[in-house]
């Protein structure tokens, strides 16, 4: 859970530290920026290689567009701003100038999920999952800690595609191993009696829930699923053969998120029970982010009720 | 010399003549189709390949090109009829705009056939597409030019001017932004959807250079187009076009935006355009 303890830290700064790494290490990485750059963490690219900062204003069509362009000439474009403004509103942009010309674009978005906070609903993006992994030649990313979205970026940078990578503001608790691949799931805890896949920093509630239960002698099994587009299909299929039993975790609209993708999985290769945790097809509203978790009902006693409901079937 | 000079322009006159030929087979045998705004702009895309463009037809990706962005890619059968005579590809392609496992896309995809810069369709998007271009060449101090075209009712997208407004931030003079203003959209008469008057004082209050052409006296498109080039500033041609220039049941009429010629209107098309020869 989002709270004040000190080692916390955020996936929007373990993407801007490797930015700033990745700008050092190759030219050709460069950032488009739509008034945003400190919020998304871009503004330590900007002040070292301001050369290859380019900021055009509150305008994230343009941004997407610009960033496509300078794709198509080699660049690798980091085009960052909030997920409600990017992929929201340019999503016809990233479609059509990103996506159908395959432009290497990496579209960074900084505020999703209800820990935005008291900004509220209108800024809390919980629909981005849905509308990016529908996209053809997209990749989806959303890393569950700092570390883990340090690595992801570096991964973004080299894989040659449009790539979606989901960030949140609140600073959070460190967890991931140190891994990161695209199109590869992490068995964070091993268990065989239930398998909790989840993607982002929600994913610490499930390794809370799973703390209580082992007291219960429940073992659960909790995935990363950071590369939410590809899945890994292998990793999925394998722990659910042996649990039979899922909960999904994230925090985003279920309709169309990662519960979703993994219902698609799973209903065609392996049907077994699945109960999906994230907002219940509602608008967020303002608050902390703990406060908002526990309101929609996302925080660890919530995941403990669904793993023994599931556990009943 | 200037005689010479006449020579030439015949011979881009007489290829553009030959490009809306194939624009008026190629949408008859697909059965569907932009034709009036392909028309109007082929004496523009005639200069740009076979007189102002730096290109080889052979070395589509070459990196020292001139790039051509087509913002309003709903009339890429001119580009493609020009590619296909430019050299890009081979003219027997032409035949299977539209249709299926055709590279020849309704709408143009970049990764489908050389020479297609970025893939288009939803208007206001190549602009800015040709703006990040523009600011790369800046980056890699490169000398080619980036032009776009974009049409008069495309400019009722608001993308278009946040990419106008960011041009002029970055003082991107080697960007040649080319409107094909026939005052015609899909629905009716620009003046009628949305007013775009006065697009000329419109773009010098966003600090572009503008110039104003007759989109089809090849002799002023070369003037222009040179001019442009060595303007130290974002450029906007205003080309006055007429939407089916070169068919006269097709000219000026709206219903023709986005509609191709039957078999009847197909004969009679040439006869006129082969009679204009």
């Amino acid at each position: 859970m989002p709270n004040n303890n000190s080692k916390n830290k955020s996936t929007r700064d373990g993407f801007g530290e490797a930015l700033l790494e990745l700008g050092k290490k190759n030219k050709d990485v460069v950032v488009v920026s739509a008034d945003l750059a400190e919020s998304t963490r871009v503004h330590h690219f900007a002040k070292r290689y301001p050369e290859r900062f380019v900021e055009v204003g509150v305008a994230e069509q343009n941004m997407m567009g610009v960033a496509a362009g300078l794709a198509l000439e080699g660049k690798i474009p980091f085009a960052a701003s909030y997920g409600t403004f990017s992929p929201a509103r340019n999503w016809d942009q990233l479609r059509i100038s990103v996506c159908y010309s395959q432009a290497n674009v990496k579209i960074i978005a900084s505020h999703t999920g209800l820990s935005v906070g008291p900004d509220g609903a209108s800024h809390q993006m919980l629909e981005d999952i849905a509308i990016t992994r529908c996209l053809p030649n997209l990749v989806v990313l959303a890393p569950a800690d700092f570390n883990e979205a340090k690595l992801a970026t570096l991964a973004a940078a080299k894989h040659l595609g449009p790539v979606y990578m989901r960030l949140t503001r609140p600073n959070s608790p460190i967890f991931t191993k140190g891994k990161f691949a695209i199109g590869q799931a992490q068995i964070l805890l091993p268990g065989q009696d239930v398998t909790i896949i989840g993607a982002g920093p929600i994913l610490h509630e499930a390794l809370l829930a799973a703390r209580e239960l082992a007291k219960q002698k429940i073992k659960v099994e909790v995935i990363n699923c950071a590369s939410i587009k590809p899945l890994d299909k292998n990793t999925i299929l394998r722990s659910v053969k042996k649990t039979k039993r899922v909960i999904t975790l994230e925090d985003h609209q279920i309709i169309g998120g990662l519960g979703s993708a993994i219902a698609e999985l799973l209903s065609e290769h392996l049907p077994v029970p699945i109960k999906m945790i994230g907002v219940k097809d509602q608008f967020g509203r303002s608050g902390q982010a703990e406060e908002l978790w526990e309101k929609y009902e996302m925080t660890h006693p919530y995941i403990i009720k669904k793993v023994l409901e599931i556990l009943k079937k | 010399m200037s005689s010479n000079t006449d020579i030439n322009i015949k011979k881009l006159q007489s290829t553009a003549n030959i490009i809306r030929q194939d624009i008026i087979r190629m949408l008859a045998k697909a059965g569907s189709g932009h034709a009036g705004g392909s028309l109007g702009m082929t004496d523009i895309l005639t200069v740009l390949y076979f007189k102002i463009l730096k290109h080889t037809a052979e070395q589509p990706n070459n990196r020292y090109r001139d790039r051509l962005v087509l913002s309003n890619g709903h009339i890429c059968p001119v580009l493609y009829a020009t590619l296909a005579r430019a050299g890009y590809f081979p003219l027997v392609k032409l035949k299977s705009l539209r249709q299926i496992n055709s590279d020849l896309q309704g709408h143009p995809h970049k990764s489908s056939l050389p020479g297609i810069e970025t893939s288009s369709g939803p208007l206001g998007q190549g602009i800015s597409q040709a703006v990040g271009m523009a600011l790369a060449a800046n980056m890699n101090k490169q000398k080619h030019h980036i032009f776009c075209i974009t049409s008069d009712g495309e400019h009722d997208e608001g993308q278009v001017w946040e990419a106008i407004m960011t041009a002029h931030k970055y003082k991107l003079d080697n960007l040649i932004n080319i409107i094909d203003y026939n005052g015609i959209q899909i629905d009716g008469l620009t003046k009628d959807i949305m007013p775009l008057n006065s697009l000329r004082q419109k773009y010098e209050a966003f600090h572009w250079q503008v110039l104003e052409m007759n989109g089809h006296n090849i002799k002023e498109i070369i003037k222009t187009l040179e001019k442009a080039k060595n303007i130290k500033k974002p450029v906007a041609i205003i080309a006055h076009t007429i939407l089916g220039k070169g068919v006269s049941f097709m000219e000026n009429q709206y219903a023709w935006h986005g509609k191709a010629p039957n078999e009847e209107e197909k004969t009679k098309a040439l006869k006129e355009l082969e009679d204009a020869k």
